[in-house]
């Protein structure tokens, strides 16, 4: 008798186990990245860069090449990879404060140019790695490490909604906001993803995928909780969608 | 191909060209601009890409990639960009990746001007950025040289697996001189298995990165940067020396500063002083050789610098006071005359000026 298969391990993946925390859907990301880069057969022609942030050891897991950058450099670095190599997939995985504050600047000119990779952006809406800081995506009245008394408007200034900002540049081919607060979000963000990787492979431009994400241990809540807390608290603010899609006519 | 008369700037694009470099990322400063608008007429014509980034900071992350993919690759900048590419210079010295970054130095500090300096010396010669490394500098007094150093840039880069910096100042590359390329000079080909090109289905995915987390392993892996430094320290010093042999006194300069000493040693010559000149190319690893085997028979040392004294710290460090050394210099973007020189000459010959 055969038995069908019905769940296997993505090759995406290497077998190293993650160092994430417990209910970080930083992990759930992975998956589904690597899970598309298997079923679009393109894993050999991909090379990745890792940020600096808690996915800074993605490069350990993901399972094609991978190269590591400084802190918000992401775009640059696969700029300088795509350049020489245009026909490889090229992505980056980023969080919010790598992206959205320090690294602002690289990822708006790397989609000014219409540069042809794709931008895994994970919105926590906070610094992960370092301990829970405010990050330019946490919520006005969020508290964390530096907004003790949480985030203030006349202090912090406001979130930044990066898929709306980027959505106007020309440059950017496909742009969608998406969560993991479900399992049909999930799926949603998978089918994002590989919408993404697709635009990069027929040469249409910049693609970014912004995925809304946990952070259990410097949000202090529970796994359950926090999944609650993105849906209830996140979502509203970061509307979810695509901003821009240039195969559709979804500019 | 005879001899063309070119821009300094110019002269160093051309060579990068000539030594296989097809890709340039950039961001216009002065006094090195020529160098960036020369790469985006001429690197389409080889079939190479150009590409003027948003900042410097992006410039040499942009390199970091092209470096991480295989080929050889090159940015320049002047002085207060390049203080901006020490992020990346570090990261690319931690992740061992072979690149050539131009700085045209200018007066500063801060914005300082536009004129040539040289006192981003420290900077080069001593890492620069955070951590334990050094890069190899060359510093070419002419723009024939910048041919022969340029490709010699590229060729430590990759042989090494290292960031090499190419030092000028603003003089350098503003001035015009003939120079000769020689075609069809072989370009090296160094293997580089361990560029992230994508697998392509042989062998499993590699990885590029300067992050160590484990402590033992980060020491070690510091260690063994060490270890590659001290081989760049047996092979990879390049100096002239200029009537040193009888010399009571010897000068030292380096870049367009030389070549302006060298003229007032010659005018010392003829007023009867014996002086002679050590010319370091290499900035890093510095050349001690030429020092220590004249530190017990010369008077004293002179180094002469566009800067408040920076190489002199090197010469003191190399001469451990087996003879006095003197500083002369000029900042701010003044460039020292023959006579001034000179007569610091004569003055620590005889006491007098003339
Ligand atoms: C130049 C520089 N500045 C600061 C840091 C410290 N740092 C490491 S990760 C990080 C924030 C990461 O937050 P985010 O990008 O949101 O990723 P997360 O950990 O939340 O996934 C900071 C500030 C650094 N490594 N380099
Ligand atoms: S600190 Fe937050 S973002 Fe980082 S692994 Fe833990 S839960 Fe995930
Ligand atoms: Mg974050």
């Amino acid at each position: 008798m055969t038995m069908k298969i019905v769940f296997q391990k993505t090759s995406g993946l290497t077998d190293k186990p993650t160092h994430y925390c417990p209910g970080c859907t930083h992990g759930v990301i992975h998956r589904l990245v690597a899970e598309v880069l298997e079923e679009m057969g393109v894993l050999e022609d991909t090379v990745g860069v890792a940020s600096v942030g808690c996915s800074v050891l993605s490069y350990e897991y993901f399972n094609c090449d991978m190269t590591q950058a400084a802190h918000g450099r992401a775009p640059a670095v696969a700029t300088g990879v795509k350049r020489v190599l245009p026909d490889r997939m090229v992505f980056t995985y980023q969080g919010d404060g790598d992206l959205a504050s320090i690294g602002i600047s690289e990822v708006i000119h790397a989609a000014a140019r219409g540069e042809n990779i794709t931008v895994i952006f994970v919105n926590n809406a906070i610094y992960g790695m370092t301990g829970g800081q405010m990050a330019p995506t946490s919520l006005i009245g969020q508290k964390t490490a530096t907004t003790p008394y949480g985030r203030d408007v006349s202090v912090h200034g406001s979130p930044i909604k990066v898929c709306e900002m980027i959505s106007v540049l020309d440059g950017a081919a496909y742009i969608e906001r998406v969560s993991t607060h479900d399992v049909p979000h999930i799926q949603k963000a998978k089918k994002a993803i590989r919408r993404a990787f697709e635009t990069q492979k027929r040469g249409g431009g910049f693609s970014m995928v912004e995925i809304l994400s946990t952070c259990p241990t410097n949000w202090g809540l529970d796994p359950a909780e926090s999944l609650e807390w993105v849906r209830d608290n996140m979502v509203p603010v970061y509307p979810l969608g695509v901003y821009k899609n240039k195969a559709t006519g979804n500019l | 191909m005879g001899k063309v008369l070119m821009k300094g700037n110019e002269v160093i694009a051309e060579s990068a060209v000539h030594a296989g470099c097809k890709y340039f990322f950039g961001y216009p400063i002065t006094p090195q601009s020529e160098l960036v608008a020369y790469m985006a007429r001429r690197l389409p014509e080889v079939g190479g890409l150009f590409l003027q980034a948003e900042s410097e900071v992006a410039a040499i992350n942009m390199v970091y990639g092209a470096a991480s993919a295989g080929v050889r690759v090159m940015t320049s900048s002047s002085s207060p960009g390049f203080s901006l590419k020490q992020e990346g210079i570090s990261y690319l010295a931690g992740a061992q990746l072979p690149a050539v970054i131009v700085n045209i130095a200018r007066g500063g500090p801060g914005l300082g001007n536009i004129q040539p300096a040289q006192s981003d010396y420290f900077q080069v010669t001593k890492g620069g950025g955070h951590g334990d490394y050094h890069t190899p500098v060359l510093a070419p007094a002419s723009l024939q040289e910048i041919v022969d150093l340029t490709k010699d840039a590229f060729d430590i880069a990759d042989r090494y697996r290292t960031p090499v910096i190419l030092l000028g100042d603003g003089m350098l590359g503003q001035m015009m001189e003939p120079v000769e390329f020689t075609e069809g000079t072989e370009i090296r080909k160094f293997a580089k298995p361990w560029a992230t090109t994508g697998t392509l289905g042989d062998g499993p995915p590699r990885t590029i990165t300067s992050l160590e987390l484990d402590a033992e392993s980060l020491e070690k892996r510091n260690w063994d940067l060490q270890q590659k430094f001290a081989v760049m320290k047996a092979n990879e010093i390049r100096y002239e020396t200029y009537l040193t042999e009888d010399a009571d006194y010897i000068m030292v300069a380096f870049g367009t500063v030389a070549r302006i000493t060298m003229n007032a040693v010659n005018k010392a010559r003829e007023a009867g002083v014996k002086v002679g000149l050590i010319r370091p190319i290499s900035l890093w690893p510095f050349p001690e050789k030429p020092f220590l085997e004249t530190r017990d028979r010369v008077k004293g040392y002179i180094s002469v610098e566009m800067s408040a004294g920076q190489m002199v710290e090197d010469v003191r460090l190399v001469v451990e006071g087996h003879a006095q050394v003197d500083f002369f210099g000029r900042t701010g973007g003044i460039v020292p005359t023959q006579d001034e020189i000179f007569e610091k000459i004569m003055m620590a010959a005889g006491g007098v000026t003339v």
